[in-house]
């Protein structure tokens, strides 16, 4: 019996799935149920699904082969989509209505501010993974090549809960949250690449 | 359409009912909720206010929790009856309050004041008090007194949330004693006509309105008369970010963000940070001559 994630619905039911919060963002706004400060809660909000969308990308390979998954694959690629879809409007929602698109401000902040700078960085670094996303960049780069690039993600959502950490006045405890659950991906990674250890178990689809 | 409680049930109606209901416990004049008769004053702003519900559910008070709506959930059950404030230290009259008579020490004023947050918004708030003057008159500070310090109410058992707020607890903050002198720093016991909200600092706080709003102490339990600088939680947290004045100033930028201007709840454009929050011809002679920079 064919697996439910290897439905031919599954993707567009994933794809829905991500865009919930987005939606329920809008929704609420419309309604005007943002809260005191809906500026600021879209700003957290985007802020923190950008980060939640890093680490499920993140969790995507360690999942398939603990759980025995390989059909998960197919939803890499949407949810660090979806990473970028919520980094931009997180970077927008700054420039736009914290900023007010002041560029001489915006500069002054990313090269003044650390917690700006470490964010900006992680969202300048999801961009070439983002263009790179389709099936004729994997062919034109080669797999290798093309692995080797998008990496790059362990250092975007490394910038990501730095620049949380850095942000928060004095009740860090959601930050280092983030902070050991992208511990735990990446160590899951460096385990691997050790050659003392175990042989992992092959997913490779041939 | 959404039906808020507050669209069904009238608000006189409900303050009613808690009188009522603070009647039948026989409970201190000072039930929450209770109206505060207060006359208008002329250091009031003419700005619009700030809705009840935004200033009663976006509220900083770590010790109920580090989220903006955690206070008004996680106070809601606060007891702020008996309270007492103790005044000690270089005073030649050292007295402990309780809240009662605390309140009658001077007629109420309404005083309508910003309220600038250092995070960057700001709001117009219609506090209840009197100058905390009237109280440094009553215990008379001696010639050794030149700094108040003040202490906030901590307990553990009804502030659970506060061991994760990040910062020492209990609360502390401090003012040179000019500053605490200043007929525009108030004791403050009510806002919007009625007793202080638990979040929002019952029963007796201060509200120091040309300084960010986190000088202005809540559920104060103890203001001491003391010779040397204060501590100041902030200061005691982060000494890079924080210093003891604190003043509101738009020139001098908190080290991750921008000072120079503010949201105003309730508007869609920030608006440009005044100096001393607007209060300058009243409080700029208190800095004279200070580098405001190193005394951020």
């Amino acid at each position: 019996m064919a697996s439910p994630l290897s439905g031919k619905w599954s993707k567009v039911a994933v794809f829905l799935l991500c865009l919930a919060p987005f939606f329920s963002l809008v929704w609420r706004g419309f309604q005007q149920e943002l809260g005191t400060n809906p500026i600021e809660h879209v700003t957290h909000a985007t802020g923190d699904w950008t980060l939640r969308f890093l680490l499920i990308t993140l969790a995507v390979t360690p999942l398939r082969e603990l759980a025995r998954q390989p059909q998960l694959i197919r939803f890499r690629r949407t949810l660090g989509l979806f990473a970028f879809f919520y980094g931009s409007l997180h970077l927008v929602t700054y420039l736009w209505l914290d900023q007010f698109f002041d560029f001489s401000a915006i500069a002054a902040d990313i090269v003044k501010r650390p917690f700006i700078t470490a964010g900006f960085a992680g969202f300048v670094l999801m961009l070439p993974l983002a263009a790179t996303s389709t099936a004729g960049w994997i062919r034109r780069l080669g797999g290798k090549r093309w692995r080797m690039l998008h990496r790059l993600i362990y250092a975007s959502a490394a910038a990501g809960v730095i620049h949380y950490y850095w942000l928060v006045k004095s009740d860090v405890r959601l930050p280092l949250v983030y902070a050991a659950l992208l511990a735990v991906l990446l160590v899951y990674r460096l385990a691997a690449w050790l050659p003392s250890s175990a042989p992992r178990v092959s997913l490779s689809r041939k | 359409m959404r039906l808020r409680y507050s669209d069904v049930t009238p608000r006189s109606q409900y303050l009613n009912r808690r009188r009522f209901l603070a009647g039948l416990l026989a409970a201190a004049p000072l039930a929450r909720g209770a109206k505060l008769e207060a006359a208008k004053s002329p250091l009031s702003t003419d700005e619009p206010l700030t809705p009840y519900r935004d200033v009663t559910t976006y509220n900083n008070f770590y010790e109920f929790g580090t989220n903006k709506d955690q206070p008004a959930r996680l106070a809601a059950k606060f007891r702020t009856s008996p309270w007492t404030v103790k005044v000690e230290g270089h005073v030649a009259k050292p007295r402990e309050f309780d809240i009662d008579s605390l309140v009658k020490l001077a007629p109420l004023e309404e005083r309508i004041y910003r309220l600038r947050c250092v995070e960057g918004w700001s709001m117009v708030i219609p506090w209840i008090g009197y100058s905390l003057a009237a109280l440094i008159r009553q215990v008379e500070p001696t010639a050794k007194a030149k700094y108040v310090a003040f202490e906030s109410y901590y307990d553990m058992g009804q502030m659970p949330q506060g061991r994760y707020a990040g910062i020492p607890l209990p609360y502390v903050e401090g003012l040179r004693l000019d500053e605490a002198s200043h007929p525009l720093a108030i004791l403050c016991f009510g806002l919007y006509g009625e007793m202080l909200p638990n979040q929002n600092g019952a029963p007796v706080r201060l509200v120091a309105p040309w300084k960010y709003g986190f000088k202005s102490i809540k559920s104060l339990a103890k203001i001491r008369f003391v010779e040397k600088q204060p501590p100041t939680t902030w200061m005691l947290s982060a000494p890079h970010e924080y210093g003891f004045y604190s003043n509101v100033n738009p020139e001098v930028d908190h080290p991750r963000w921008s000072q120079a201007r503010e949201r105003r709840i309730g508007e869609f454009f920030k608006r440009p940070t005044l100096k001393f929050n607007g209060y300058g011809d009243q409080v700029a002679g208190l800095y004279a001559g200070m580098d405001l920079r190193k005394n951020y």
